[in-house]
């Protein structure tokens, strides 16, 4: 049952990402033309919420549901896997409207045809695997 | 105007995005989508050929029930508090510019049919763009590590220079797709 919590954040995860629209591709074309301000206030709220809930973690020292200290790992440096990585995403994103949240979230919804995205996105993810040592980090 | 069952604001789905990942952090976990990805190649068997797969799958099983939840919601959002005549209202202008690539106005839908409708789904065209568009998302997002929910809201909110780096270049690729390959694509 210690999984229930996991269940329940993610049907909210789930709702929140389907009635905010950020799963459609018409929001995500939207976003890159900055014709609505809808998907980059999303973003920013959200991150201010995290910002403001990660400090308030910090300085009070809180401790997560079993007790334990939480701690924030920092990212290893680098750039070239930020950037390249995050470009190739990019030009994905801008492509099929659909990171890998929303895919999940839309065959959920009934949209079966983002299995042919989800499929494409495993793969994707197995050619980096074969290819991760031979790629600058 | 603003309903339970038309498009949500902004600022109430953005509070509840960040309170998810805050959600996550407080049960010991961290808020990232993609990863899901590596581990269900993982459970494929990609661990015989490459070592990155190599990991014990089952601790990431709580992120796959996460997975599980989302696809729920999605279920509940679309067949219980939608009412497509108030969801997905477009800029006028951006209407126009997909009407010149062919593709149809929302009118309540998520998705363009030009993508993922029966009919769409047949052309080899249609499925190439969308293939094509998931093997992007995901050797990037697994390139980059991480994707939107890890890199632009858990990096950004710890303050993480390498997520930084890497939103800006998911906003770099999305605006060349979107500005100039995109109309290659549909015309």
């Amino acid at each position: 049952m210690k999984f229930i919590k996991y269940l329940l954040v993610g049907i909210v995860f789930g709702i929140v990402l389907t009635k905010s629209e950020a799963v459609s591709w018409y929001r995500i074309y939207e976003m890159f033309h900055f014709q609505s301000f809808h998907m980059f206030g999303i973003i920013m709220t959200a991150v201010v919420v995290g910002t403001i809930g990660v400090q308030i973690i910090k300085r009070n020292n809180i401790k997560d549901v079993s007790g334990e200290p939480i701690v924030f790992p920092d990212k290893k440096k680098g750039f070239s896997n930020y950037f390249v990585g995050g470009t190739f995403f990019g030009l994905g994103w801008g492509l099929i409207g659909t990171c890998p949240g929303p895919m999940f979230i839309l065959i959920g919804a009934g949209f079966y045809g983002i299995g042919v995205v989800l499929l494409g996105a495993l793969v994707g993810t197995y050619i980096y695997g074969l290819l991760r040592n031979k790629l600058p980090h | 105007m603003e309903s339970l069952y038309g498009t949500w604001p902004w600022y109430v789905s953005g509070f509840l995005i960040g309170s998810v990942m805050l959600a996550l952090i407080y049960f010991g976990k961290t808020f990232g989508m993609s990863s899901n990805l590596r581990t269900m190649c993982t459970i494929l068997g990609a661990g015989k050929t490459s070592d990155f797969f190599k990991f014990d799958w089952k601790t990431q099983r709580w992120n796959l029930v996460v997975v599980l939840g989302a696809m729920i919601g999605g279920y509940i959002a679309v067949h219980f508090l939608s009412d497509p005549s108030q969801m997905v209202e477009l800029n006028p202008k951006t209407v126009t510019e997909l009407q010149a690539m062919h593709i149809d106005a929302p009118n309540g839908k998520l998705l363009p049919d030009a993508l993922t409708s029966a009919e769409a789904l047949q052309s080899p065209k249609i499925l190439g763009i969308l293939l094509l568009g998931g093997l992007l998302v995901g050797f990037g997002t697994r390139y980059a590590g991480g994707c939107t929910s890890g890199h632009a809201i858990t990096g950004l909110s710890t303050l993480q220079l390498p997520s930084l780096i890497a939103v800006i270049g998911f906003f770099i690729g999305g605006l060349i797709m979107s500005w100039l390959l995109l109309p290659l694509f549909f015309n």
